[in-house]
């Protein structure tokens, strides 16, 4: 009886997690098809004889740079990844140590600052990045990072928090001074914390369509998602395969990411969840 | 007294950051967009004051209602079925069984694809004459529809993959799963609980606080459903303005109709809406809920 149950359990398990593989290996299949096999009905799942020609047609288009939308993508990761982690943490540090008036209100307000999604202040902050010329350039992608997230120092804060509050105590009487508490003992021990939100902000860079499409304006600075957009609004000349191509070559490195990582995606949705 | 204010500047000092940025790219933006909501404002010239016009405006116009209406379905079905598969989904992760992790790994990966790549995969997958869906449900002898290119089934192939990005509230629902005591279901067993029972009783309302978190972050997503369809149905929105929703509604008043000020007054109109949404979830699921030690 139990083994029964077992076995069921695993052939479901198996149904689902490929269900849910399937459109990724899927799209690997395409890109390595020729054109006419792709438009082959019924479609067939594995290619007969699979070559890379999207990929070499894909590096050759003139709608799309990928090489160069890479490394734009990654120069905006990196300069908003920086700010994002360094000024979050300190953030949260003031949050987490610092007993002054008015900080559970000003706590309070971080928090609720959540729930306002983008599209509410997408508008007025394109505006404001007109007033200051920096609409057509990387500057709003990466700038406001600087200035840290609600969530993330929430998070940051939630870790801070559980560190004991004695061995900055004993720097201190060492003559430590607080910013030398924060450099190096809060930092160092909260790693683990770091990661997940440098991993997060790192995705959300790499998959964010709306930010780069209100905001740059020439196809030299566009980033990943927004050439693979672009690629596939003049899908009237481009082929599916080659399409299937570029889309493999921006989620591939999202994979071996999570391949890398994948305890610190876990971890990091986990606790969010449950102590949000 | 001295003690505290220098404890008060000291504070201000290190959630610098947080306020400067709250002030410069929340406040301001937020009390801005009040302003130009009582605009006319073409963006290429200087903004006119012209009372609620904007407001008024918007409860004249049908594209407006359309909208609201198509974000509201949108809503009503990829919450449900999105808790539901959910929660079934990390019942069955939850089994002890070899390979789990595995198994985890592949409902989550899904959800970190760039919604763009998301959108071209299932374009190709959805299409009726050389994608995998239809030629799957043939198999079955299921006749396929246009998915999306037919007004009726448009919006359900937008559920349809918002399913297959379901593993953010999966992991989630996991770790909330692993929070339940044994005990109880031991106890449950005791009393002669079926798995059944264990499960309306023990697991659901364990799970409870958790479903409620996902459900309030549901809601609130639904008002941002953008990138999918923006990639998936370029420029019809969707036959029939089926998959046309506020966001994008709202971006093209802005972007692409250079209409700042109607465009902001549908940007606290959204706001005012989800505030009332999140505080009705809240309502509604007082009963329901149950926090542990309370």
């Amino acid at each position: 009886m139990r083994t029964r149950t077992a076995l069921l359990t695993h052939v479901l398990l198996v149904a689902v997690a490929a269900a849910f593989v399937l459109p990724l290996v899927w799209m690997v299949c395409v890109s390595l098809k020729p054109p006419g096999e792709v438009l082959a009905n019924p479609p067939r799942f594995l290619p007969r004889q699979p070559e890379v020609d999207a990929y070499r047609e894909v590096f050759r288009s003139e709608h799309f740079d990928f090489l160069l939308y890479a490394r734009n993508t990654l120069l905006i990761a990196v300069l908003s990844l920086v700010g994002m982690l360094l000024s979050s943490a300190i953030a949260a540090y003031g949050f987490a140590r610092m007993n002054f008036p008015g900080r559970r209100l000003l706590f309070g307000i971080c928090l609720a600052t959540m729930m306002i999604p983008f599209p509410v202040i997408m508008v007025p902050t394109y505006m404001i990045f007109k007033e200051l010329g920096w609409i057509g350039t990387f500057l709003p992608l990466w700038v406001p990072a600087w200035f840290g997230s609600a969530f993330n120092i929430f998070l940051l804060r939630q870790f801070f928090r559980g560190i004991p509050i004695e061995l900055e105590e004993a720097a201190r009487i060492d003559g430590c001074s607080q910013w030398g508490c924060f450099w190096r003992i809060i930092l160092p021990l909260s790693k683990p914390a770091l990661a997940v939100v440098a991993l997060f902000h790192t995705l959300a860079v790499w998959n964010d369509l709306v930010g780069p499409l209100i905001y740059l304006a020439h196809q030299e600075q566009f980033t990943l998602a927004l050439g693979l957009q672009f690629l596939q609004s003049k899908s009237g000349d481009t082929p599916w395969n080659q399409l299937m191509a570029a889309a493999t070559l921006i989620v591939l490195p999202v994979i071996v990411l999570f391949l890398l990582a994948q305890r610190t995606f876990i971890r990091g949705i986990a606790t969010t969840g449950i102590k949000g | 007294m001295s003690r505290t204010r220098g404890s008060l500047l000291t504070g201000l000092l290190w959630t610098a950051p947080w306020w400067l940025g709250f002030l410069l790219w929340l406040a301001l933006p937020l009390g801005l967009s009040l302003y130009i909501s009582f605009c006319d404002y073409p963006l290429l010239r200087p903004p006119v004051f012209v009372g609620a016009k904007n407001y008024t405006d918007l409860a004249a116009d049908p594209l407006f209602a359309r909208v609201i209406a198509n974000t509201f379905l949108y809503a009503l079905l990829a919450i449900p079925l999105g808790t539901v598969v959910a929660v079934l989904l990390a019942i069955l992760l939850n089994q002890p069984v070899r390979g789990q992790s595995i198994y985890r790994a592949c409902i989550f990966v899904p959800t970190i694809v760039p919604l763009v790549a998301v959108a071209v995969v299932w374009m190709w997958l959805l299409n009726p004459e050389f994608g995998l869906v239809n030629s799957a449900l043939a198999l079955v002898g299921l006749p396929g529809p246009l998915w999306l290119e037919s007004p009726r089934w448009a919006m359900l192939a937008l559920v349809f993959v918002s399913l297959w990005l379901v593993g953010s509230p999966v992991v989630i629902y996991l770790a909330g799963l692993q929070d339940i005591p044994l005990t109880l279901y031991e106890a449950a067993r005791i009393d002669g609980a079926s798995p059944l029972r264990q499960f309306w009783h023990v697991t659901l309302p364990g799970l409870s606080p958790v479903i409620l978190f996902n459900v309030i972050i549901g809601v609130i997503a639904s008002w941002q459903v953008f990138a999918l369809p923006y990639v998936m149905w370029r420029t019809q929105r969707g036959p029939g303005n089926s998959v046309y929703f506020y966001t994008m509604y709202l971006y093209d008043n802005a972007f692409q109709f250079l209409k700042m000020g109607y465009a902001s007054a549908m940007a606290w109109v959204q706001f005012l809406i989800i505030l009332a949404l999140t505080g009705l979830v809240f309502r509604l699921s007082r009963r329901h809920v149950h926090y542990r030690g309370s």
